[in-house]
């Protein structure tokens, strides 16, 4: 059955292939269908669900205590920013005060593993453009990112650190030095990452007025995160519902209003240098003493609906827990950004070629267990 | 020390003729042996230089990239290629079901025919070329265009989409850069006036091509490297394998040895087009000689040929590998524009002011 024949064409004539489940460029196991003419998109439909464990639903048998661990695993990336929503929606509902010293070092873990999300989109931009050099240089900030998360966490990437309360345990003692040395490693490379990939001209050229996402479609369709942002919507929770102690820090929310892959690309390249600024104006000033509050043995939330949202790597996750006065959550949501910025791509991609589709994937920047969950 | 500077391998092809005459006397004998000693060696030569450029490109790729490259299989990984091959040797030839098995067979052997063609009048050294034909120009791109009917065939009897989606994204990008290759090897043929490439050598006795002709040589130097890395399929211009967009393009569902082979295709078309490149523009074998410069010329002499050409060779190979490990992919329309619209009208006007500095006489 050679190629030609009538099943691989529909009756329009178009030529329908699948990317993915199993593809280099899909970061996992999404899949797109996509409807082409020739080398241009006619259509684009994600077909979901090769990696859905259940997350929700396996949350309402764990306790309170234990349901935020395996959000590690939705977005592995952002695991820090994951394990703090849980508590977060834990301790609005308990109305637990967090002590100082946790909140900031939670702010410096988030922010690093923003830094290391980042980082990684950066190398895999330029993997899926067909630039391999970019990803070896991404990696070797963050492999010294990972070597401090391991030491202070346990884990190089699903890290669970944050407990309802506060942290799970105190800093290793050269902390702060371990991450001076990386922020200014970082600093000192950040050049080169714009001469090996963001300055190139054929980067440019292909990330320019491809895929632009208007303001209006990015609410309609519900995107946050940098995708947003760079369709000049100002969405970043941590200006707007701040939480943790953000209000107390001086930091930009990153906006740009060209909306194309390009102007995607610039605001995570700017929200590299925004994490840094805040690690160093917390780095010197951890405050001493609780690292958790004291909380009851069992904890059990009061009757009602609890919501928070957090502004991971990838945009606004939202938890929400209903809770019937039990040990564990009666029912629980995840709002995760990902599903929605999944749903600019179908939008955005038509009318453009196919390589324009494995651009425009890398920088919604997917993670794709954080779609299914 | 005099006979070592002129030394020819032609010499040596001689003494070697003469030995065998002696051994075969039937005529017809005679040429099948030589023959096949001659394409034994050829061989044997390509194959380890498919090895050494495999080698080579790790190593480049590892040093751009902040890594090590190979290095535990043999001294400092050089053995890890072989490694690599006897792995490939042992891997299932799989063939799909769906696939048209007399063409996807036929596909690897067409494109590393093609290749292996082209080698023939390249000019290794002084007096050493296999063959000297008189239109050798003309000869390596007519036949190094042929590999474009290999890949269609491999893309299409694969029956696989993304293959035929790379096989398609093939034919539009070697036909459109074989123009803009053929136009800057024919500057240089309007220079030396001869298609035979020991003709250019020759003619680059007292100055390569690249010094002697200004500017315009240099633009159809660039314009050559740039189409040729295109021609030969090398990122930025992977268009037709584009791993990330079609999961290997063209040679998806290739396997084993059949993969291999067009991994040695691609090694040896680009020690082809870079052989080209160093004999039309860099001077082949020719030492570096500044016309007038006797003694200076004299000094040049003493390093053998065959190293001024495999630097030369090298050097190019070098820049070519830098761009795959620097570039990121063009998009299919870009590449195209790229070709109709700067590099075809460039290399056009290019040709014309050649012309006009050949007929008046201007190069040096």
């Amino acid at each position: 059955m050679l190629l030609g024949e009538e099943d691989h064409f529909n009756e329009e004539g178009e030529f329908v292939i699948n990317i993915g489940p199993q593809h280099p460029s899909t970061h996992g196991v999404l899949r797109l269908k996509v409807w082409l003419d020739g080398e241009t998109i006619k259509k684009v439909e994600p077909h979901l669900g090769y990696i859905h464990r259940s997350i929700e639903k396996m949350s309402e048998s764990f306790s309170y205590r234990q349901f935020g661990y395996i959000t590690s695993r939705m977005d592995y990336l952002s695991a820090h920013m994951n394990n703090q929503a849980c508590a977060l929606v834990v301790e609005k509902a308990l109305q637990v005060e967090v002590p100082a010293r946790a909140q900031v070092i939670r702010i410096i873990l988030c922010e690093l593993s923003r830094l290391s999300s980042h980082l990684l989109w950066f190398a895999s931009a330029g993997l899926d453009l067909g630039g391999v050099t970019p990803f070896f240089y991404a990696f070797r900030e963050r492999e010294a990112i990972n070597s401090i998360m391991e030491e202070t966490c346990g884990a190089r990437l699903t890290q669970n650190f944050m407990v309802p309360g506060g942290i799970i345990t105190d800093l290793q003692p050269d902390f702060q030095k371990r991450i001076k040395e990386v922020l200014k490693q970082f600093k000192d490379n950040y050049h080169e990452y714009n001469e090996i990939l963001i300055g190139n001209v054929i980067f440019q050229n292909r990330m320019k007025d491809v895929g632009v996402l208007t303001r209006e479609d990015a609410i309609a369709l519900g995107c946050t995160g940098p995708v947003a942002r760079a369709s000049g919507l100002s969405c970043d929770i941590r200006k707007h519902y701040p939480y943790d102690g953000y209000e107390k820090i001086q930091f930009d929310e990153v906006i740009l209003t060209g909306g194309d892959s390009w102007a995607r690309c610039e605001v995570r390249m700017a929200e590299m240098l925004q994490s840094v600024h805040i690690i160093e104006q917390l780095i010197d000033n951890i405050p001493e003493g609780d690292i958790v509050a004291k909380t009851k043995n069992v904890i059990k939330l009061p009757k009602g609906e609890f919501y928070q949202r957090v502004e991971t790597a990838r945009g606004e996750l939202g938890v929400y827990i209903v809770s019937d006065g039990g040990s564990t959550p009666y029912r629980c949501k995840y709002r995760s950004p990902n599903f929605s910025n999944l749903m600019a791509i179908p939008h955005i991609s038509k009318g453009h070629k196919i390589g324009d589709l494995i651009a425009i994937m890398a920088t919604i920047d997917l993670i794709i267990p954080d779609i299914d969950r | 020390m005099k006979t070592l500077l002129s030394y020819s391998f032609s010499s040596l092809a001689t003494h070697m003729h003469n030995w065998l005459k002696n051994v075969i006397t039937n005529d017809l004998l005679l040429t099948v042996t030589e023959l096949v000693i001659i394409g034994v060696c050829l061989l044997v030569f390509l194959i380890l230089l498919a090895f050494f450029l495999g080698y080579m490109e790790r190593k480049v790729a590892a040093f751009m990239e902040l890594r090590l490259g190979p290095n535990r299989v043999g001294p400092k990984g050089t053995l890890q290629i072989v490694a690599d091959t006897v792995k490939l040797l042992f891997k299932e030839g799989f063939t799909p079901d769906a696939a048209d098995k007399f063409l996807f067979n036929l596909a690897p052997g067409i494109i590393i025919t093609t290749a292996l063609l082209a080698v023939a009048p390249i000019a290794y050294a002084k007096g050493f070329q296999l063959w000297d034909i008189n239109i050798g120009v003309l000869y390596i791109s007519s036949v190094s265009s042929m590999a474009v009917i290999g890949i269609l065939m491999a893309g299409w009897s694969s029956s696989n989409k993304y293959s035929l989606i790379g096989a398609m994204r093939c034919g539009a990008q070697i036909v459109s850069y074989e123009l803009s290759i053929g136009l800057s090897l024919i500057s240089i043929v309007v220079l030396t006036g001869s298609l035979s490439l020991n003709d250019i050598v020759e003619s680059q006795a007292n100055g390569w091509w690249i010094f002697k002709g200004h500017i315009p040589v240099l633009i159809s130097f660039v314009i050559f490297v740039v189409a040729s890395t295109a021609e030969i399929n090398r990122a930025p211009f992977d268009l037709v394998e584009a791993d990330q967009e079609l999961t290997g393009g063209f040679n998806t569902e290739y396997a084993g040895m059949k993969f291999a082979m067009f991994l040695m295709a691609e090694y040896i078309n680009l020690f082809v087009v870079s052989a080209v490149a160093a004999t039309i523009f860099l001077g082949g074998w020719m030492p570096f000689h500044i016309g007038g410069l006797t003694g200076f010329n004299h000094i040049m002499d003493y390093i053998p040929s065959s190293i001024w050409f495999f630097s030369k060779t090298l050097f190019i190979i070098f820049i070519i590998m830098q761009f795959r490990w620097t570039f990121p992919r063009l998009r299919i329309d870009q590449l195209l524009n790229l070709e109709w619209k700067y590099l075809l009208p460039i290399s056009m006007v290019n040709v014309l002011l050649v012309t006009l500095m050949a007929i008046m006489g201007w190069h040096f």
